[in-house]
C-alpha cells in the first residue's frame, strides 16, 4: 500500500481537537500522524493541500441509493460516486429498499454491491420490522452479524406503540441503536406540504409539524421505558428540537441529526407546484429553521445528513402532490454547510464535526478522525472554490436538486477512503465554473 | 404563482390557471369581456365566429356536469370545435401517465385544453409541459383552484351589486377543500371588496387560513352580521366519514343556511352557491329557492364568462381579428 502525504493544509480534526496548518501522514490504508513528520516517512504521493481544509471523511446518518430494486433511479456505482466527490467516506443506507432489508441475505447483496462499486463505506440500516410493515420483528441480531449498523423504520409507520415498545426493548437488549424517523403516519394524512400558508394558498394536502413532534414526544418516553438506545433522524420541527433538548438535560441517551436542506430552505422558498421541492418531512417554517440551526449549534442537534433521495426524471414530472418526494443532496452538502458558516449560524469546526465526529460517536465508529491507527478517511476541499450545479459538474443519477443551475461555494478536491484517492478533483478546471470539473 | 406563466410577453392571458398574480385590471376585462357575451343567450343566433377552425379539448379527469356542459356550450357559442373527454374513464386507467396523455392530444393539433383534475397543480404542470400555442384553463384542480368559478361568481355579484368596495362577503362551509373559495377570495380581495369573511368549523378551515386575506367566525348567527353577499359552499358526504363531522343533521343546525338566519344579514344581500346543491345540508329549499337566491343566475353566467376567458386566451395568440 502507498504512503500519502497531504501537506499543507489548514487541518481541522474536530475530535482531536486539531485546527492546525500543517500535513497529514497516511500509510498501509491508515492515519501515521497528524502535524509531526514521522521518522524517514517517505511519500509516494504528495498532495499539495496549501489554501485547503483538511478534515475526516464525512460520515452520512441517511441515504437512499436506489439499489437494489429501483436502479433506473440510481445505483451504487453512480451515487457512491457521487459521495466521493462530496468527501463523502462512508454512509448510512435506509432500509426501505425493494426488497427490504429485513434478512442477513439482502443485507449482505447491499454490502456485496457496495464493495463491487469501491468508493464510500456502506452501512446498511435493518428494518426495525419485518418488510417495515411494523407489526412482526426483524432478525435484528443476525442482522448487526451482517453488517448492519442500527435498526431504523425509514419513513414507515409501527402499528401501534406496543409494537414500537417491544422492538425498542429487544434492540435494547442487544444494545442496538435504533435509528427512528419520528413520524405519526395518521396525522401525516397523506400530506406533501408543511400545514402552514404555502399548503393553505395553493390547496395541497398537509402535514401538520404535531405528526413530527408527537412521534418524538412517544418515543422519548419510551427511550425511558426501554433503554433502547435512539437516535432521531430528519427532524424538521421547532417543538422536535424543544422535547429532545429537555430529554438530553434529563439524561437521556438520544442523539438526533437534520437533514441539510431544512436548515436552508422553508415553505417560503417553494416556487409553486415545484415538484423538487416535495420532500419528507416537509419544509417548513421560519422559525422551524431558526430553531434548528439553533439545535445544531446548541448541540441538541448533534449531525447532519444529506438524506439523499435521487429520482429518476419522471418520479418528479406530474402534479406536485402526486411526484415522489425527496431531493439529490450528496454533492450540496459541503457548499450547504459552509454557507452556514458564512451567515455565522455555526462554526467551521462545528460544521465538520456535525459531518465527521458526531456521526461517528452515534454509530460507535472508529472513525470520524485523524487519530493515528484509524482508517485513513479523508476529505480535502477548498472553501472558496465556487461552481455551478449543471450537468458537467454532477455525479449523481438523480438531478433533483432545488439548487440546480445556482453557483455554489466550496469543492472538494480530494477524498480518501482507507488510503485510497477515490475522488480527485481535476487540477485548475474548477476555477471556471461550468467547465470540466468531472472526477 | 409569481412567475407568471398565465401571462405573455405582452400582459395577456395565455393560461387562465389561477386568479393569483392576476390584477384587478385584468379581472375587470374579463368580467367586462363577459358583460359583451352575456346578452348573446337571448338572441335567435346564438353564435359568434370568434374561434372558427379552433380545436378545444375539454379534459375532465374528474366528473362534472355542470361545469363541463357550460365549458361546450361557450365554445360551441364561439364556433370552435369541441371534444369532451372523460380521462377518469379513460387512459389513466391504463396506467397512462398525465404528460403522455397531453402529448397525445397535442399532436392531433388542438389549441386549447379545459382541465378538470383531482390533484392540485395538475393545470398548471399541463400548461408548464404542453407546447407553446396551446392555452391551457383551469376548470378545477384538486383543492387549489377553479377560476372561472370565481368569476361567474364575480360577475353575478357585480350584476347585482354594481361595485366591490362596499361589499362584505360571507364564504360559508368546507373551505379546507374548496378550491371555489381559494379563488373566490382571491378575486373578492384583488376587486376591493371590503370585507371577506369565512364561516366554518375548525375542521373545515385550512391553517392560518387568516393569510388568504379573511375574517374569520365559527358562527353562523355571529358571522352573517352586515353580510352583503352570502356564499355557501357545497358539503361532500365524505367529511363524515373522515370525521371532520359528526352528521348532515348537526351541520345543518349549526351551518345551514335558513329563513331565519338569512334576515340576520343585510336585508338586500344574496345567496350564491356554486351547486350541486345539498338541500336540507348546507341550504334550505326555502332559501336556495327563494327571492334572494341567484344561485340559477350564477349557472347562465357561467357561459358568458366561459366564452370571456376562452376568446381572451386565444387573442393573445393573434387568432382573432
Amino acid at each position: 500500500m502507498s504512503r500519502i502525504q497531504i501537506s499543507q493544509g489548514r487541518i481541522i480534526d474536530p475530535a482531536n481537537k486539531i485546527d492546525h496548518v500543517g500535513s497529514v501522514y497516511i500509510a498501509d490504508g491508515k492515519i501515521v500522524s497528524v502535524l509531526s513528520e514521522p521518522d524517514g516517512f517517505r511519500p509516494d504521493r504528495t498532495i499539495d493541500a496549501s489554501d485547503r481544509i483538511i478534515c475526516p471523511g464525512f460520515i452520512d446518518l441517511s441515504t437512499r441509493l436506489r439499489e437494489p430494486g429501483q436502479s433506473r433511479k440510481a445505483t451504487f456505482a453512480s451515487e457512491t460516486r457521487a459521495a466521493a466527490s462530496a468527501g463523502i467516506t462512508a454512509m448510512c443506507l435506509q432500509p426501505d429498499t425493494v426488497p427490504v432489508i429485513d434478512t442477513p441475505a439482502v443485507a449482505e447483496l447491499v454490502k456485496d454491491i457496495a464493495e463491487k462499486a469501491g468508493y464510500a463505506q456502506i452501512y446498511p440500516i435493518a428494518a426495525l420490522s419485518q418488510k417495515l410493515e411494523g407489526t412482526e420483528l426483524s432478525n435484528m441480531l443476525s442482522l448487526m452479524q451482517a453488517g448492519c449498523i442500527a435498526v431504523g423504520n425509514a419513513n414507515q409507520p409501527v402499528r401501534n406503540l406496543l409494537i414500537l415498545r417491544r422492538a425498542m426493548e429487544y434492540a435494547a437488549s442487544h444494545d442496538l441503536l435504533l435509528m427512528f424517523r419520528p413520524n405519526d403516519y395518521w396525522l401525516g394524512n397523506n400530506g406533501c406540504a408543511h400545514e402552514g400558508v404555502f399548503a393553505t394558498r395553493y390547496g395541497l394536502p398537509s402535514i401538520p409539524e404535531a405528526a413530527e413532534t408527537i412521534a418524538v414526544a412517544q418515543c422519548l418516553e419510551l427511550a425511558e421505558l426501554t433503554g433502547c438506545r435512539v437516535h432521531f433522524g430528519q427532524l424538521s420541527g421547532k417543538r422536535s428540537v424543544i422535547r429532545i433538548h429537555q430529554a438530553k438535560k434529563y439524561g437521556l441517551d438520544v442523539s438526533a441529526d437534520v437533514a441539510m436542506h431544512q436548515l436552508h430552505l422553508t415553505e417560503n422558498d417553494i416556487a409553486p407546484f415545484d415538484s423538487a421541492y416535495h420532500v419528507l418531512p416537509p419544509l417548513r417554517t421560519e422559525e422551524d429553521k431558526e430553531y434548528l440551526r439553533q439545535g445544531l449549534a446548541g448541540g441538541t442537534i448533534n449531525s447532519i445528513c444529506s438524506d439523499h433521495q435521487p429520482h429518476d426524471i419522471d418520479a418528479k414530472l406530474g402534479a406536485f402532490p402526486e411526484t415522489e418526494p425527496g431531493m439529490s443532496t450528496l454533492e450540496t452538502l459541503l457548499p450547504l454547510m459552509l454557507s452556514l458558516v458564512a451567515q455565522r449560524a455555526i462554526t467551521l469546526t462545528q460544521g465538520i464535526a456535525a459531518l465527521t465526529e458526531k456521526p461517528a460517536q452515534i454509530l460507535r465508529l472508529r472513525s470520524g478522525a485523524l487519530t493515528p491507527g484509524f482508517s485513513a478517511d479523508v476529505c480535502v476541499f477548498d472553501p472558496e472554490l465556487t461552481w455551478q450545479v449543471n450537468q458537467d459538474n454532477w455525479q449523481s443519477q438523480g438531478v433533483n436538486t432545488p439548487f440546480w443551475g445556482q453557483t455554489l461555494k466550496g469543492r472538494v478536491t480530494h477524498t480518501l477512503q482507507g488510503g485510497r484517492i477515490i475522488h480527485e478533483l481535476e487540477q485548475g478546471a474548477g476555477h471556471v465554473p461550468g467547465h470540466g470539473l468531472r472526477a | 404563482m409569481g412567475d407568471n406563466l398565465q401571462l405573455n410577453s405582452e400582459g395577456k392571458l395565455k393560461h387562465f390557471l389561477t386568479i393569483e398574480g392576476l390584477d384587478k385590471n385584468l379581472l375587470t376585462e374579463i368580467l367586462d369581456t363577459a358583460e359583451s357575451f352575456a346578452g348573446m343567450s337571448e338572441q335567435q343566433v346564438k353564435k359568434v365566429p370568434l374561434l372558427r377552425g379552433k380545436t378545444i379539448v375539454n379534459l375532465f379527469f374528474e366528473n362534472s356536469t355542470r361545469t363541463r356542459t357550460t365549458f361546450e356550450l361557450a365554445a360551441t357559442r364561439l364556433s370552435a370545435d369541441v371534444l369532451s373527454m372523460n380521462i377518469a374513464t379513460s387512459a389513466t386507467s391504463k396506467g397512462e401517465s398525465l404528460l403522455d396523455t397531453i402529448r397525445n392530444l397535442e399532436s392531433m393539433f388542438v389549441d386549447m385544453f379545459v382541465v378538470r383534475h383531482n390533484i392540485s397543480g395538475a393545470a398548471h404542470f399541463i400548461a408548464q409541459h404542453t407546447a407553446p400555442h396551446i392555452s391551457v384553463i383551469n376548470a378545477g384542480d384538486g383543492q387549489h383552484a377553479h377560476p372561472t368559478q370565481a368569476m361567474l361568481d364575480m360577475f353575478t355579484i357585480r350584476q347585482i351589486k354594481q361595485d366591490f368596495s362596499n361589499l362584505r362577503v360571507a364564504i360559508i362551509g368546507d373551505i379546507l377543500h374548496s378550491r371555489v373559495a381559494r379563488s373566490q377570495i382571491l378575486a373578492l380581495n384583488t376587486l376591493g371588496a371590503a370585507e371577506v369573511r369565512v364561516i366554518a368549523p375548525k375542521t373545515l378551515l385550512p391553517a392560518h387560513v387568516e393569510t388568504l386575506g379573511v375574517t374569520v367566525s365559527h358562527n353562523l348567527k355571529e358571522g352573517l352580521k352586515d353580510i352583503d353577499v352570502i356564499i355557501m359552499l357545497r358539503l361532500q358526504k365524505e367529511r363524515m366519514t373522515s370525521a371532520l363531522l359528526p352528521s348532515e343533521s348537526e351541520y345543518f343546525k349549526c351551518f345551514g343556511l335558513t329563513e331565519d338566519k338569512l334576515k340576520i344579514a343585510r336585508p338586500d344581500a344574496i345567496v350564491m352557491h356554486p351547486g350541486p346543491i345539498n338541500r336540507g345540508v348546507e341550504i334550505d329549499s326555502k332559501v336556495a329557492d327563494g327571492p334572494q337566491s341567484v344561485i340559477l343566475k350564477q349557472v347562465s353566467n357561467g357561459i358568458a364568462v366561459r366564452m370571456a376567458v376562452m376568446s381572451m386566451a386565444m387573442q393573445r395568440q393573434g387568432a382573432l381579428s
